[in-house]
């Protein structure tokens, strides 16, 4: 019974996306539809996030925009994703990283990985 | 009605359409119902199809019930419901009611029995509101007022009180398929249904428009 839940949803799932974490840099391409048009657009930040499972699974995308910080959320499975890439792998010590919304320049860096 | 059948509900998830936007669905495993009996204007006195939904172990079916699916040729069904379709002549029985009747976009109707909330006060049940909580108040989640006074001397019927809620059955109107599956009988609901998962719904075409 759940389990036919489970199919419904895997059949949505997408497995196209790259492993990632909270406290990596990605650049997300989304779709934007301007008129009859489609063209791809880049989000590039820190995941500051990721939640629920499944086909509900999304993530929080961080950034700062000319001085303002913007942050956007995506559905992981969206079909709106064009597709996503890592830039950087960030070591953090928390799953959410939301004291980075009090901090500026220096103090709102992340330490790189290390990648044995 | 044109198209009915029984189902069974089997949770919610989402679901993306194709650009992206999110729909909540409801999954439902409808059919395939089992016509078990015809009942005619001459011998019954209505038309409707008597139709069979579900498996269930041959153990817990009685003597006089097996003999009721023996006598249609049918195995034993857990549920025996009666639909009341306009088509009744184009039917035999042990022909079988399977999803593939809906098709995407089709708009339906849905009843099942909703759940049960058991002894509930005004606020949830009527949707009434609560008096204030400070100030001495002392009057928290009561039902109010019970009516006039001397005229008309009595609390009116259906007045708004606590009592049972749920459990009773419930028709959804207008509920959009957003997906049928006919090889696992599966229907994709947009929204929500009444009742548990497990519990049996009746699946029809919808009375709007």
């Amino acid at each position: 019974m759940e389990d036919i839940i489970n199919l419904v949803e895997k059949e949505q799932m997408r497995e196209d996306i790259p492993q990632f974490n909270v406290g990596d840099t990605v650049r997300v391409y989304v779709k934007v539809v301007e008129g009859t048009r489609e063209r791809l657009q880049a989000f590039e930040g820190i995941v500051i996030q990721r939640q629920n499972g499944g086909i509900r699974e999304s993530f929080t995308v961080r950034k700062l925009s000319y001085g303002v910080g913007v942050e956007r959320t995506f559905m992981l499975h969206s079909p709106k994703i064009d597709r996503i890439e890592v830039v950087r792998r960030g070591r953090v010590r928390r799953a959410k990283l939301f004291y980075l919304r009090d901090r500026v320049g220096k103090a709102a860096k992340i330490r790189e990985k290390n990648i044995r | 009605m044109k198209k009915a059948i029984l189902g069974r509900k089997l949770g919610m998830t989402n679901i993306f359409d194709e650009d992206g936007t999110v729909i909540p669905v409801t999954v439902v495993e409808a059919g395939p119902c089992v016509v078990t009996q015809i009942k005619t204007e001459e011998k019954d006195g209505y038309k409707a199809l008597q139709v069979g939904f579900g498996e269930i172990r041959e153990k817990l079916i009685n003597k006089p019930l097996k003999g009721h699916f023996d006598k249609a040729k049918v195995d034993s069904k857990r549920y025996l419901r009666e639909l009341k379709l306009d088509d009744i002549e184009n039917y035999n029985i042990g022909d079988e009611i399977k999803v593939d009747i809906f098709s995407e976009g089709d708009r339906i109707d849905v009843a099942g029995t909703t759940k049960g909330k058991g002894f509930t006060g005004p606020i949830k049940r009527w949707n009434q509101a609560r008096g204030p909580m400070s100030h001495g108040s002392r009057y928290h989640r009561g039902p109010g007022s019970m009516g006039g006074s001397a005229t008309p001397s009595r609390v009116f019927k259906t007045k708004k009180l606590a009592g049972r809620m749920g459990g009773v059955r419930r028709t959804v109107q207008n509920l959009e398929v957003v997906k049928v599956d006919p090889e696992r009988n599966l229907l994709l609901i947009k929204g929500s249904v009444p009742g548990n998962k497990n519990g049996l719904l009746y699946i029809k075409e919808t009375v709007k428009r």
